[in-house]
């Protein structure tokens, strides 16, 4: 009986470290493949040429190459989106797990979780037809589609990322703090400002650089409602062409193994370079402000 | 009991819905969205005159089309441009040999905000709009009013023959905006009061103003009498000379009911 035992035990750890494998497997293989496809294009142009370069121009013959009004573009907007995200769904999230009533938090929570089901071609769509006039009109501004469009269609698509995961970790900081702080006769709003947030910091910084990544990959939303325009804004009301909206909007032509092909594969490397740092980053913060037990507030 | 043979008839009527699909021919079309409503129109017109043949349509742009099939991985290859010679040496060394039928005329009109009063403009005006040397509507007889450049993006053969003959090879400004399909460009037109676009002549609706070039409005009669100046060939590609349903498709383009159905989408007809 024993034996057997030992044998199930041994063989779902088998099962288990191979399914891991092939997983991680697969991963590997695809970035092997991304910057396979990628680097050929330095061989036309160098990276600093390419990275720092002003001019998109794919299709023009002699070709150029610049993405960095492509890079600033992704960074603004994910930037900007991040100020409107962060607060709107932290807060969210405070009140979902600290005061809302359960009824209400019943109520609330699901219609958060909506907008995460929500298609992003359906909010791109909204941001084209409806929220681009109405900056128009409410601004006085030329162009509907532009950074400030894209930004505002990012934050509602990364807020519910934000929102359940910080709700996620504010709901797990230990109910021993909350009466602790309070019999030591702090208000709630100095319980949840001074105890209950810092002890989940690391789970709310983790949900808000999910939500960046979210919107620094997203496709497309900036395909629709940025305006497309390779150059450095000079406003926020200016059009903008990001990353990811290149590579969707260009693969479809450029020819199998051509130049146009190797760059918007370089672009991909970018992009994943980014998305990278971002979760290295989420990862050494989760680290630091880990909650280890009560005793370490 | 009852249940397994319940099992066995279903099985038996995947199986029927298997080999009836495999019998049925098909035929895919893909590429130029300048194309694309002339193709949806043969394409269903043609389904009713041979219903053995499945007809499967999707847009993508010219460069799309072509790319397909060089890839193999169409039958016809819709285009509003003509096969470039880069395009040509990559079918050969896969040895393939793309043969081009040209089955309607087709003429790039720009078009305006219904609200703007400029109603002509040059070619060198068109041309100096979109290297971004005229800003403002003023300069060309309009409102005091920033000039919005919308192009299409550079996979589109609308984008393609609009270089050829507006822009003389010249690039287009970069702060112009870019819109993958004529769909989206009349959306972005018709919310847009500063805006400038171009699109095909079949995708002009109500939400957005022709603007005439040179004093030539672009219609079908000046664009089959050759005097409108911004007019090309729409194409359609088949992997070397076309065999079976391609070839009784291309032959019912260019009859006279396939034709009718070209004009019908908003093209111009051949003949």
């Amino acid at each position: 009986m024993a034996v057997l035992r030992n044998r199930t035990e041994k063989a779902i750890h088998w099962l288990f470290l191979s399914i891991a494998m092939v997983s991680i497997g697969i991963l590997v293989l695809i970035m092997f493949f991304l910057f396979n496809e990628g680097l050929p294009i330095f061989k036309t142009v160098t990276v600093q040429e390419f990275v720092l370069g002003h001019y998109w121009y794919p299709t023009d013959d002699p070709a150029d190459y610049g993405i960095f009004p492509l890079i600033v573009a992704s960074l603004f907007v994910t930037l900007l989106s991040a100020v409107i995200s962060i607060p709107l769904g932290v807060m969210t999230a405070v009140y979902l797990s600290e005061i809302a009533s359960r009824r209400v938090a019943e109520l609330v929570k699901p219609v958060v979780e909506l907008l995460a089901a929500l298609p992003s071609v359906v909010i791109g769509f909204f941001g084209m037809v409806l929220v681009g006039p109405f900056l128009q009109k409410a601004f006085g501004i030329p162009i509907g589609l532009n950074l400030f469009n894209a930004s505002l269609m990012l934050a509602f698509m990364s807020i519910p990322t934000i929102c359940s995961i910080a709700e996620d970790a504010l709901y797990s900081v230990p109910n021993s703090l909350r009466e602790a702080s309070l019999a030591l006769g702090a208000t709630e709003l100095e319980t949840i400002v001074k105890v209950i947030v810092p002890a989940g910091l690391s789970g709310i910084s983790t949900a808000i650089i999910l939500g960046m990544s979210r919107a620094i990959g997203e496709t497309m939303v900036v395909l629709m409602v940025a305006g497309g325009a390779a150059m450095l804004p000079g406003s926020i009301f200016d059009p903008v062409r990001p990353m990811p909206a290149s590579i969707a909007s260009e693969m479809a032509e450029a020819p199998f193994r051509g130049e146009h092909y190797h760059a918007l594969f370089a672009i991909g490397i970018v992009l994943f370079l980014f998305t990278m740092a971002f979760n290295l980053v989420a990862d050494q913060i989760a680290q630091r402000y880990k909650q280890s037990g009560e005793a370490s507030l | 009991m009852l249940r397994k043979t319940g099992l066995l008839f279903i099985a038996l009527a995947f199986l029927c819905m298997g080999s009836g699909a495999a019998s049925a021919e098909r035929l895919s079309i893909n590429g130029s969205t300048t194309v694309l409503p002339a193709a949806q129109k043969l394409a269903e017109a043609f389904m009713k005159v041979r219903p053995d043949v499945t007809v499967s349509v999707a847009g993508g742009g010219s460069g799309n089309g072509i790319k397909a099939i060089i890839d193999g991985t169409t039958h016809v290859g819709n285009s509003s441009r003509f096969i470039r010679n880069s395009e040509v040496r990559m079918a050969v060394e896969k040895d393939t040999y793309p043969v081009p039928f040209r089955i309607a005329l087709d003429c790039i009109v720009p078009v305006v905000h219904p609200g703007n009063p400029v109603n002509d403009l040059t070619i060198d005006q068109l041309r100096d709009m979109y290297t971004g040397k005229i800003r403002n509507w003023k300069e060309v007889g309009g409102r005091d009013m920033r000039v919005v450049v919308i192009s299409r993006d550079s996979s589109s053969g609308t984008f393609e023959s609009w270089g050829d003959l507006v822009m003389n090879k010249e690039r287009v400004v970069p702060s112009a905006l870019t819109v993958p399909s004529n769909g989206g460009l009349v959306q972005a037109i018709s919310t847009t009061p500063g805006a400038i676009g171009y699109i095909a002549l079949g995708y002009v609706n109500k939400d957005v103003k022709i603007v005439s070039v040179d004093g030539v409005m672009g219609s079908e009669e000046n664009t089959i009498s050759g005097r409108y100046p911004i007019s090309r060939p729409l194409f359609m590609f088949t992997r070397g000379w076309p065999e079976g349903v391609t070839l009784d498709f291309i032959n019912f383009v260019f009859s006279k009911k396939g034709q009718e159905e070209v004009k019908a989408a908003g093209s111009i007809s051949v003949y």
